[in-house]
Formats: C-alpha cells, structure tokens, sequence
C-alpha cells in the first residue's frame, strides 16, 4: 500500500522542529509500525538524507521504549498495543499518518520523535521502592498475601514506563504512571511501611517535574497499552490525603 | 596468558561457604574509598550496581537505553527456577544443580552451577522482599510450574512477564541507592572501550549517546553486564539494541573469551514474514504441550493445510521421537524444523516455517479450554501474522534466542584481566553448551545480588584505598582511538547502510554457524567473513556527525565488532570437533542424528585470546573436572 507520512523533524532540544512529508510506495501490511520506519530510514539514507530518530528495543511490547503519537492517539490506532506492536494493516492504502514525538514540557524533545522520560526515574528515585537491602530477608513464603490483592497488585505493576499516558493527557499528568507504582507497593505488605511517605514523596516530585494534574479525563487509561485503571489514581489521591493529615512528610 | 579457575579445594556442598570465609574483606570505613564501574543495568547489571552501593562502594552505573529499566532482561516470559522445594515434591539444590549440569550437556563448570543452585533459594526471598508480584495460590502462598530439561516444579513465575518484575525490583532498588547519593547512574551512554593501567582494569570510555560526547570514567573494578551476542544473527529475539561490544572491546584488550560458537535456537518463534523483518518474537514453548508440529509430506505441497489430507501431512516429531514426540528438547525439534525446510517442505509464503497445529486439541477439550490455557499467546499471534490459531494452524519457525559463550571468568567472576569482572549472559560460566528454561534469570540475580558482592571485595582488599582518576595517559589513548574509530565510520561515506551489511553477516552466521553446521560450511564462512569485513570498512554510509545523537553511528560501531565476532564464533565452532548442546556438527551425529559428545577430547572449555584483526586467536583450553555427577548422554527417545 502507499502512506503519505508527516513526520516531525526536530534537530535537537532548542531546535526548531516541523512536520517533513514523505511518501511511502509498497508498504507490507505484515510490517510493524517500526519495521515501516525502518524502511524509510534505509530509503532516506540512500538518497544521503539524515534518518528520523525513534527510540525502540524490545520490539515485543514490553520495554516501554519506543512510543509516539500517530493522527493524535499515542501508540496509534489499535488498544492495548506499544507502536512496536502495532501492525500496517491498522492502515489502508492511501492514508495519511501524523507522527509526533510524546508532547510534554516535562519530556523535553531529544531529536524527532526521541524524548527525555528521566523524570519518570526520578519520580521513582522519590520513593517508588522497598527500602531494603539485599540480603537478611525472611523466607518468601513466611508473609502470605491473600490472592485477589497480589491481582490487584500485579495489575498496578504492569506498567512499562513508555509515558503514553502523559501524551495523551490535555494536562500532560504523570497521575497514572505515578499511582501505578504506588498501587503496585502500596497494595502488597511489604510496601506498607512506607506507603505515606511513598505517597507524599512521589506525588511532590511528579510535581517539581513539571507534570499537570488530574482532572478525570481518563484519557491516560484509555492510552495506556497495558490497559492500567485510574481507579490507582483513586487511591493515590486518599494515600496523600491520608498521609498529608497523619503522617506528613516535611520537606 | 594462564587460566586460573579459583575454584576452591573441598567438598562441592561446602566450596562457596568456605570460600567465602577466604576471601579477603574490605572495613566499613573503607569502603567508601573504593569506586566500582557497573556497565549495563539488566537482572545482572542492576543488581550488582544497587548491592555493592549497599555495602558501602561508591557505584557508577551505565546503560545504553533511556532508562535502567528497559534492559532486556524485561522480556523474559516463563520465570525463574530456584530450589525452594515449596512443592514437597523432591526437589533440592543437589536436583537443581544435577539438572542444570545436564541440561548444559556436561559443559559447565561443576563447582559454580552447585553456588548458583544455593543461592537460588535466596533469590526468590531477596525478590519478595522487594515487592515482586510472584503468582500465588489461594492460601496466599507461592505458586510454581514445571518447565523443560525438570521432573520437578519449581520456576515461579509472574503472569508471563516474569522478567520484567524481577528488573522492576531490581531497577527499583538501583535508583533507591541513586536516590542515596551511592549510585551515579548514567543513562544513554555505551561503553566503547575499557582501560587498563599496568595490566589492571582501571576504566572505561563511553559515548554520550544524546551529545555524542566521548568520557572517561575511573574505577577501582569494573564489572561487565552487558548481556549476550545473539544479535550477530540480525535476526533473534534479543532487543534491537543489544550488542556484542563492551565484551568484545574487553576481549580485545585481552580477556578470554570461551565457547563463543554456544548459541541457543529456540525452536518456537513467529517465522520471517519479509525482508523488512527487523526482530523475532518468542512464542512460549508450553504450546507444545497441546500443539502437533507438521509438514506436508511432499515438497512444495502449497495447498492450505485444511486441504492437506491426514495421510498426506507428516508429523515429523512424533514419527522420529515416539516417546517425548512434540515436547522433544529444544535443539532437537529445532533442527527437525530446519531438516524439514531445507527439504523444501516447509510452509508459508517464504518456505521457512512448519506448522503448530492445535485442531486435535481443540477437537478433544473444546476451544474454550485451549482459550483458557494459551489465549494471551494466541491473541499476541494473531496480532502479529493476521491468522487466527484456532481456525488455522501457527506457523513457527527457530530462533537465536540466548548465548551461553561469552567472557571467561574464574569462580570469583574475574576475567582474565585483573579487576574486569564479567556477570549474566556476559559471561560464559554456568549454562554448558544449552541453556534450561528460567535459568538465565537466576544466573542474573544469583552473579549480581549475591556472587559478585562477596567476591569482589577480595581484589578491592589489594588495591589501595586511593581515589582513582582519568589522568593517566591511558584514558586519553583510549578516548583517541574511540574518537577516532567513530570517525573512520563516518568517513567511509560509502554506498551501503549499516543495515544492509548486518543482514548481509546475520545471514552468513545463520546459514553456516546456526542450528547444525559443518567443516565446509565453516570453512566458508571464515573466508567469506573477513571479505564482508573489508567490503564493510570500504563502503560502509553512515550519515551525521559524531558529537550530536547519531543511531545510524550507533549502530555502525555495533556491526563493525560484529563484523570481527562472527569470525570468532566460527573459528569456535570448527574448533569443536564434537556436537554438544547448543552446538551441532553434523560429522558427530549417531545413525539416528542425534548429537555425539567427545567428552575423551573435548571435555574442556574453549578460551580464546585475541592476537589481532584478521588473526587468529590463541586457544586455550580449561579441562572440565567432573566429580559429582556422571557424564551420560541425554536420550530423548
């Protein structure tokens, strides 16, 4: 099939960037989005053009590396799918597709559709941990958690990181990413010695990162390629509550 | 160069906790006057980094990706074995040792398979502490499966995505001590060379991969985890990125490198749908449980497989393997696959692919119970060939998945340069010549939380307590030839992409140095190899510049050490007159074609040391001692 892409080229952070148009012959519906990039890559370095910078690795969905914006939905079209994933035959002969990179003044632009999530690590080096050490730990069996709340856990810790939801929120909030760490440590026993603080913490940095705040579009939930539920909002929001009144935290 | 394996004297049960009391100490208050280089931030990497800034070292942690969580180490799926016997069901470290020893088809190391089974059992509390949503029962306890090369369950596991917790944990306590002030983690940056100083590592060299700015960074040790080669394939199930380099440029600057030519196949994966294919995705091996494995009995038979009647199609598996049939291991029911395609029966639009069919099962339990047992994996299917596996049947194909060759260490995990340490897929030391399922994991954890930290201080204890710098002049000599290889790069400015020669080499490497090879095919790769190398460095486009983001120079410098590896790999596997494992000679197969081990001559590990570019390294051989378990050949009929 043949695409027509408008692609945001941008040389660097301070850079100006804009939209280039390139047209694609003989794209493969069996192709990953990716693998559709990469033969436009190989087509531009042959005619000595620069090729369009993207992060990716795994390429099976799981690393939360690569991510962008395609016609206004991070990820693109399909549910529950990383760009990586997605497949051409998401498209039609003689579309016209729209790639951005993640738009957040907390993701400065790297280069095209490359972004800078480190404030994502930096949220967690506020607290999106146990702190413990190795070693000196009691058997793993010797606190056992009833079923349902390790789901509900789990549920929480499948989060990959890629940042879709701060892309798809008019707030660019980082609430889904933040609370998915907190629902994850905060359901399960060995993360209730902290789970005020954690609260707090976090909450403070995703602030200080330049993230909005939620306001219940529920648009990060719908984006999100692991299909996380702002119900960890809920409780992210009654932990802070909660610590703020009984275990505040100065910093 | 001599190759000391350290093991320690005594009985195999009390080695380690004996070797531990040894081995040297470093105070408390010193400890902080010591500074370690970690390089990549996977199960090994990240562990490693978070423990030793635990005990007091001041760490420099480095990965290549945008974060320390994405290493690739977060796509394993299955879980990961340790000998806790939660089961009652006889399992214990002694059983777990034996396995993996067999599994490996006696290639390993005795005295640290037997550590990595006792350490296996702290693994798991290690990660529970840590927040690790392992699967569990109802009475809220652990839950385990059973996985291949075992007669007894004991891999725990989270959903399919077992990797990715454990990194999670792992990543988690990293930035914990990041958050401390004891790690500095520096992400996007690659290590391109390491530094020695009077024979001993003393540091390294990375480029900025955002500013493309060349560094250099001072340690008192640096530890290597920077995974496996399978990318010398192009095509594996490896992450895109995931390279040989920081072990080669080791190897290069001296340290052994053993058993390179030991790769694993994983016999289930979606097959190549085009030239455009850029990775391979894993399909999870428990579909052979249910699925018949099929070709069509005569060649180039393209009819649909609805119309391909009963006694037309050839159960391939089940006739050559009557007993173990379609859960035959791995590398058999890899290179059955490969037997049948090259006969020029295999199926799909390119011919290289058989059939994974799973009508007979449906046919007996219903479709709703095959839903029930592999829906995530039919879904993932579907999503990427467009073909719904309940009404056709899968298409699968093998894949380069894991190295067990990579950097030789001795028991404390040294290489063989002084104060470089190899940990994980890096280094070559537990797996043998074949992998089990859910090993890696634990080999990871096991080098990272718990080997690395005690071994370590032992070669810290004789260096002085001085803060190390990057003024010697061979931080500069070493940032000189980085900078100026990369420009070399650049400077071709040929008519090929970098893409173009690694398709090129991967295609090589599959075809002769795969799933089975021979001396003739061996033998060509080796003159064909260095040929690609000069067309490589002749007419090799790389666009950009070198001190601004550059993947295309990124990727550059990964195939030109690729471009030199596979010769190694090759050399290796022509080297070993023997089919072991992961490694198939097809002029040492019984009548049946079974694989036919010389443990009499080749009962030993395969050290090699670099001699030069185009030369040919020096063999060196460790003889593997075998004095617990007897060496038998493993029978699948």
């Amino acid at each position: 099939m043949k695409l027509k892409l408008h692609i945001w080229r941008q040389a660097g952070p301070e850079a100006p960037g804009k939209f280039h148009v390139y047209e694609m012959d003989d794209v493969s519906p069996d192709m990953s989005f990716l693998e559709m990039l990469d033969v436009l890559n190989e087509n531009l370095q042959e005619k000595n053009e620069e090729p369009v910078t993207f992060d990716h690795d795994c390429r099976e969905g799981i690393c939360g590396t690569c991510g962008m914006v395609i016609n206004g939905a991070p990820h693109g079209p399909q549910k529950l799918t990383t760009t990586c994933q997605l497949h051409m035959r998401s498209f039609k002969d003689g579309d016209e597709l729209w790639l951005e990179p993640w738009r957040a003044s907390a993701f400065p632009v790297v280069k095209d559709l490359m972004v800078d999530r480190s404030a994502f690590d930096r949220i967690i080096n506020a607290g999106g941990y146990v702190s413990v050490n190795t070693g000196g730990i009691v058997d793993a069996n010797a606190i056992p958690i009833q079923k349902h709340v390790a789901d509900q856990a789990f549920d929480a810790a499948t989060c990959i990181g890629c940042g879709a939801c701060v892309a798809a929120c008019p707030n660019a909030s980082a609430s889904l990413f933040t609370s998915a760490k907190m629902g994850h440590l905060g359901l399960l026993p060995q993360g209730q010695p902290e789970r005020l603080s954690r609260a707090q913490n976090m909450v403070a940095q995703m602030d200080d990162e330049g993230f909005g705040h939620c306001t219940n579009h529920g648009e990060c939930e719908a984006a999100c390629p692991k299909g996380i539920s702002i119900d960890f909002i809920a409780m992210m929001n009654r932990d802070l509550t909660k610590g703020v009144t009984k275990e505040p935290v100065t910093r | 160069m001599k190759l000391e394996s350290n093991i320690p004297d005594g009985p195999l049960a009390e080695k380690w906790d004996k070797h531990k009391f040894d081995l040297k100490l470093v105070n408390p208050a010193n400890k902080r006057k010591y500074t370690v280089i970690v390089v990549g931030t996977g199960l090994a990497g990240a562990s490693a980094a978070a423990t030793l800034s635990e005990l007091g070292y001041n760490v420099k942690a480095f990965c290549y990706q945008d974060s320390a969580r994405r290493a690739h180490s977060i796509a394993a799926q299955g879980g990961i074995n340790a000998a806790k016997n939660y089961q009652n069901d006889g399992d214990s470290v002694w059983r777990l040792f034996y396995d993996t020893v067999k599994g490996g088809d006696f290639r390993a190391r005795e005295a640290n398979v037997y550590r990595l089974s006792q350490v296996s059992v702290n693994i798991i509390d290690q990660c529970v502490a840590q927040g690790v949503p392992f699967a569990r029962e109802y009475g809220g306890l652990l839950d385990n499966r059973s996985f291949g090369g075992a007669q007894v369950s004991r891999t725990f596991y989270a959903r399919g995505q077992t990797g990715q917790q454990l990194l999670l944990g792992a990543y988690q306590a990293l930035q914990k001590q990041v958050a401390k002030g004891g790690v500095e983690l520096h992400t996007r940056h690659e290590m391109l060379d390491v530094v020695l100083v009077d024979g001993e590592a003393r540091g390294i060299v990375t480029r900025d991969l955002v500013s493309g700015k060349i560094e250099s960074h001072a340690a008192h040790a640096v530890c290597l985890a920077t995974g496996g080669y399978g990318n010398v394939f192009f095509l594996s199930t490896n992450a895109m990125n995931c390279n040989v380099t920081a072990a080669y440029r080791a190897y290069k600057h001296g340290a052994a490198f053993a058993n390179p030519c030991y790769t694993q196949i994983h016999p289930t994966c979606i097959p190549v749908s085009g030239d455009h294919q850029s990775k391979l995705t894993l399909m999870s091996e428990s579909l052979r449980n249910d699925g018949r494995v099929w070709v069509p009995k005569a060649k180039g038979d393209t009819r649909p497989p609805h119309e391909i009647p009963e006694d037309e199609r050839d159960y391939y598996l089940e006739r050559k393997y009557p007993s173990f049939g379609n859960l035959s291991p791995r590398d058999i029911a890899s290179r059955s696959a490969k037997e049948a395609c090259d006969e020029g029966r295999g199926v799909g639009p390119s011919g290289y692919g058989v059939y994974l069919d799973f009508r007979d099962a449906i046919n007996r339990l219903g479709e709703d119970a095959i839903r029930a047992r592999y829906g995530n994996l039919f879904e993932m299917y579907e999503r990427i060939t467009d073909e719904n596996p309940y009404q056709v049947p899968m298409r699968i194909y093998p894949a380069v998945h894991y190295t067990m060759g990579g950097l030789w260490v001795d028991y404390n995990l040294m290489t063989s340069i002084p104060g470089l340490y190899a940990l994980g897929e890096a280094n070559f030391s537990d797996h043998g010549a074949n992998r089990l399922g859910a090993s890696a994991l634990m080999q990871g954890l096991a080098d990272g939380y718990f080997v690395i930290p005690a071994t370590i201080n032992d070669y810290l204890a004789r260096q002085k307590p001085v803060p190390v710098t990057t003024d010697a002049a061979e931080f500069k000599e070493a940032e000189r030839r980085v900078t100026e290889h990369n420009q070399k790069l650049l400077d071709v400015n040929g008519s090929r992409t970098v893409d173009s020669f690694h398709k090129e080499l991967g295609k090589i490497m599959w075809e002769k140095c795969g799933m089975a090879r021979n001396k003739e095919g061996l033998e060509w790769a080796l003159k064909r190899i260095p040929e690609l190398r000069e067309e490589f460095w002749r007419d090799v486009k790389v666009l950009g510049a070198a001190e601004t983001t550059n993947q295309s120079l990124e990727k550059a410098g990964r195939v030109a050490d690729f471009m030199e590896f596979g010769e190694l790999m090759c050399l290796d596997a022509l080297e070993r007159e023997e089919s072991c494992g992961g490694h198939f000679r097809e002029e040492h197969q019984t009548d049946e074609g079974e694989a036919k081990r010389n443990d009499a001559d080749f009962a030993y590990v395969s050290a090699w040391e670099f001699k030069g570019v185009g030369e040919r390294p020096a063999l060196h051989k460790e003889q593997l001692e075998f004095e617990n378990v007897e060496l038998a050949t493993r029978s699948y009929k």
